[in-house]
């Protein structure tokens, strides 16, 4: 009888396997280069602005992956960026460094992830409403406390790599940057190694997609979707201290604008792979990049058209126009451990 | 091979012992005082009804479960299990029913999940594990391709890869629960030879079942379950099918279903290149096409997930056909509603009782009329007349002998066989033309099948079309009078019962097509 596995008909060449993101990849070059060619320092500028318009998205949708990853569906990213960029705000208002407000939007987003995750691991809640009670619970803090007309002490400035920082286009867009920027493509990288090389990303997928399995060979399920959600929570913090120390330099109410729903569209769209969001966030970034841009040069559009554009890239890549992709098999379902 | 009265086993150094192990859940004593001993190489049936205890027993001995009294003793050792964690360490490792599997990971990724061998920053050498896993599969002889990717392969290679799993993490005891449910004849056979593969090393294997059959040709020692008890011990080659069941039952049990031959009438069900979809949108039925005639049981046998449950929901209006046709009598039901099909006087036994067959939180006399509850005498200008819907009720549970406290009882709280009996009894208590059947058995007690299977046989001698679809093989063999092989989406042949030995029908449902 016949028990071989029926083999998939892939080529194992990376570069045929994924022939269409290879020629996306180059078109994308071959644009950028053109572009270059005919206006160098707006290129420049448009290409400066995505990577930085970007940095919240990407670290918005690390959030939302590593959660999902872990089986925990998170749609509370939007009310963890509001506390971190909050948090972050008056930290940096009263106490004047830097560091240390990034440090407690950090933390701000570490303790909201640990209330998603105490509600949808330990109380078994629906993860849809554990969001929303973040969401709602951040609009409402963060606006009840707000003061107008508090000033900081200035934000993170950019500062060049050293020679990096030389190359022509390159260097200005990704070694002239102040740190949260450099953080978030380092975060990019590591997550993407954690995920898929590592023993922890090994475990943490397994708990996503088969969380019985995993606890059968002693891994406590429980513990691994706490820790990812509340890594998820930090990534979602810096993402808001991003905003506030970073981007805008000052807070206002609701500041992020929908960025923590985008984020969830920007991890589908990038397949639940970091490396992926970090393509799709670029995407949705240049979108925002473009805006100013556009009206510096005098295009006749309405801003308003321009402004919808992420929006417009959303709906897009939620109605599955961008090619299917597969959820982790079970995020959103809270783990019943057997036996007693 | 297992026709020796006093294995050689028997005297090999015990590796495992339990010591009146009882175990209470709320409302039933799952185990009550239950001794076991487990020889070095030796494989023990454990051989019991659904709900006998079987599985309470093994997921104390895995670790899942702790007992309420009773001592564990592995290798002369007393031990405490409290997690499958600490079975693990201990050597037992246990393959569950229900394969614990990542389905998008490779076979080499599930077998070391959870015992990763890591450099430093917790790098998965990926080569290096699937290095393992080709060393294990040499050694044992279960040949498997490591990169391969779980949801790619049949059953039987997952079914492999967990026992690479538990014997990765050098278990030497090794507890199989129901590993033949999920298996064509052919494949259960192939497990047996790797079983005595493994004992000839050393192994030790408990091996969990309620197939009298292979227990005769599998097992050195056989251990019966029943209502919590270990009610007795015996080798293969002093038991007979009909001693072991009755051993398991408590009282003669009638094997062979009793029928007259079948007398054909008219064709009341006709399906032609049916097409259906399954919930990812692939194609799982794949251009099938049979009929059933009045007073005949036309049994659709098959290996569980062949697009059977796929097919019959398409026939019974609750999935939608994308191709093909269905017709019962003259009238064509292809994209019929389920209100519409039944009112054709059809009936339907689902595969899923609760999910499909019944409302769980309604009581007993309201899940027998959910069929017919909008007619007369149950409702009345769309109000429903309780008196009517009572009797009714009251009625059909003594007539189906359903044991329920009351008709008021909420019909999930009733065990597996009164809840089948229930569905059985809403179903055929009207007049019916067709009786679509699925999986009518699974998971209840012989009592309840000796009684479905009479139900649906008398069905038969009544002029009812019947179509029966089951992975049980003995069900189909017994009550069928011309037996359909489902595989991979079409019936790939149809035999009259004659002609259907178990050898050709297993070959069938693996696929092998005859000339």
């Amino acid at each position: 009888m016949e028990l071989t596995a029926v083999p998939r008909k892939i080529s194992t060449n990376w570069f045929i396997k994924n022939r269409w993101l290879v020629l996306i990849f180059i078109i994308i070059i071959g644009s950028i280069a053109y572009a270059y060619a005919v206006n160098g320092r707006v290129t420049t500028a448009v290409l400066a602005s995505t990577l930085r318009q970007s940095t919240p998205l990407v670290l918005g949708a690390l959030c939302g992956l590593i959660c999902e990853r872990s089986g925990v569906i998170n749609i509370g990213i939007e009310g963890q960026m509001l506390m971190g960029a909050f948090l972050a705000f008056m930290a940096n208002v009263y106490l004047g460094n830097l560091w240390v407000a990034l440090a407690i939007g950090i933390l701000a987003g570490a303790l909201m992830g640990l209330l998603l995750a105490f509600m949808s691991v330990t109380l078994k809640m629906d993860q849809i409403i554990g969001g929303t009670v973040i969401n709602i619970l951040a609009i409402g803090l963060t606006g009840y406390f707000y003061i107008s007309g508090l000033t900081t002490q200035g934000k993170f400035q950019p500062f060049a790599l050293g020679p990096l920082a030389e190359i022509p286009l390159i260097g200005p867009v990704f070694f002239k940057n102040p740190p949260i920027t450099y953080m978030a493509i380092v975060i990019v990288f590591v997550l993407h190694y954690v995920l898929f090389y590592t023993r922890w990303g090994l475990r943490t997928r397994a708990v996503g997609e088969h969380p019985s399995a995993a606890d059968t060979v002693g891994i406590n399920v429980y513990k691994m979707r706490y820790i990812n959600v509340t890594i998820g929570g930090m990534l979602a913090g810096l993402a808001g201290a991003f905003l506030t120390l970073e981007g805008v330099g000052t807070f206002e109410r609701g500041m992020t604008n929908g960025r923590g729903f985008l984020a969830l569209a920007i991890m589908i769209f990038g397949k639940w792979t970091p490396l992926g969001a970090w393509g799709a966030a670029f995407l949705f970034g240049f979108t925002y990049a473009i805006q100013t841009q556009l009206q510096f040069m005098g295009v006749n559009l309405p801003p308003q058209f321009i402004g919808s554009l992420p929006y417009i890239l959303t709906i897009l890549v939620l109605a599955g126009f961008v090619g299917r992709s597969r959820p982790p098999a079970a995020e959103g379902k809270p783990y019943e451990k057997e036996g007693g | 091979m297992s026709d020796r009265l006093s294995p050689i086993a028997d005297d090999a150094p015990i590796v495992l012992e339990a010591k009146g192990i009882t175990k209470q859940f709320p409302g039933v004593l799952a185990n009550d005082q239950v001794d076991l001993v487990l020889h070095r190489g030796e494989i023990l049936a454990m051989l019991g009804e659904n709900g006998a205890g079987k599985s309470t027993l093994m997921s104390i001995l895995s670790g899942l479960y702790t007992p309420d009294a009773g001592e564990i003793w592995i290798k002369g050792e007393h031990v405490t299990l409290h997690s499958p964690g600490d079975a693990i360490i201990r050597g037992v490792g246990m393959v569950y029913q229900h394969f614990q599997l990542v389905p998008v990971m490779t076979v080499a990724e599930n077998v070391i999940l959870g015992a990763e061998v890591v450099k430093a920053g917790g790098y998965i050498d990926i080569r290096e594990a699937n290095r393992r896993v080709r060393e294990l599969s040499k050694q044992y002889g279960l040949e498997i391709d490591p990169t391969a990717v779980i949801e790619d392969l049949p059953v039987g290679l997952q079914q492999r890869v967990e026992i690479i799993k538990a014997l990765y993490r050098q278990a030497d005891i090794l507890i199989l629960d129901e590993p033949t449910a999920v298996l064509t004849p052919q494949e259960s056979n192939e497990l047996f030879q790797i079983m005595h593969q493994l004992t000839a090393q050393g192994v030790s294997i408990i091996f969990i079942t309620h197939k009298l059959k292979e227990v005769l040709t599998v097992a050195d020692r056989i251990v019966v379950l029943r209502g919590g008890k270990a009610v007795g011990t015996v080798y293969p080659a002093e038991s007979t099918e009909a001693s072991l069941a009755e051993l398991m039952v408590g009282r003669k049990v009638i094997l062979q279903v009793d029928k007259k031959r079948a007398q054909p009438g008219k064709t009341v069900l006709k399906i032609e290149n049916l097409e259906v979809l399954d919930e990812r949108k692939h194609k799982v039925v794949k251009g099938l096409s049979l009929d059933v005639r009045e007073g005949e049981i036309l049994a659709v046998a098959g290996v569980q997930g062949n697009g059977q449950r796929e097919f019959v929901e398409a026939l019974t209006g609750l999935r939608p056909v994308v191709g093909g046709h269905i017709f019962i009598e003259d009238e064509e039901t292809t994209h019929s509603i389920p209100r519409k099909i039944s009112e054709l006087d059809v009936a339907h036994i689902p595969e899923d009782r609760e999910k499909h067959g019944l409302v769980m939180p309604y009581s007993v006399a309201d899940n027998l009329v959910l069929n017919r509850y909008f007619h007369e005498p149950f409702s009345h200008r769309a109000v429903l007349n309780r008196d009517a819907i009572a009797e009714n009720g009251r009625n059909l549970v003594k007539e189906f002998d359903v044991r329920t406290p009351s008709i008021e009882t909420h019909a999930g709280s009733l065990s597996g066989g009164n809840k089948q009996k229930v569905i059985v009894a809403r179903e055929l208590s009207r007049p019916v033309k067709l009786l679509v059947a699925n999986q009518p058995t699974r998971g209840i007690d012989v009592g309840s099948i000796e009684f479905i299977h009479n139900q649906i046989v008398a069905q038969r001698d009544a002029g009812v079309a019947v179509l029966l679809v089951s992975a049980e093989l003995d069900e189909v063999l017994s009550l069928a009078d011309r037996v359909a092989v489902m595989f991979d989406g079409h019936i790939v042949k149809t035999l009259p019962i004659e002609e259907a030995t178990r050898e050709r029908v297993g070959l069938l449902m693996a696929g092998s097509e005859e000339e």
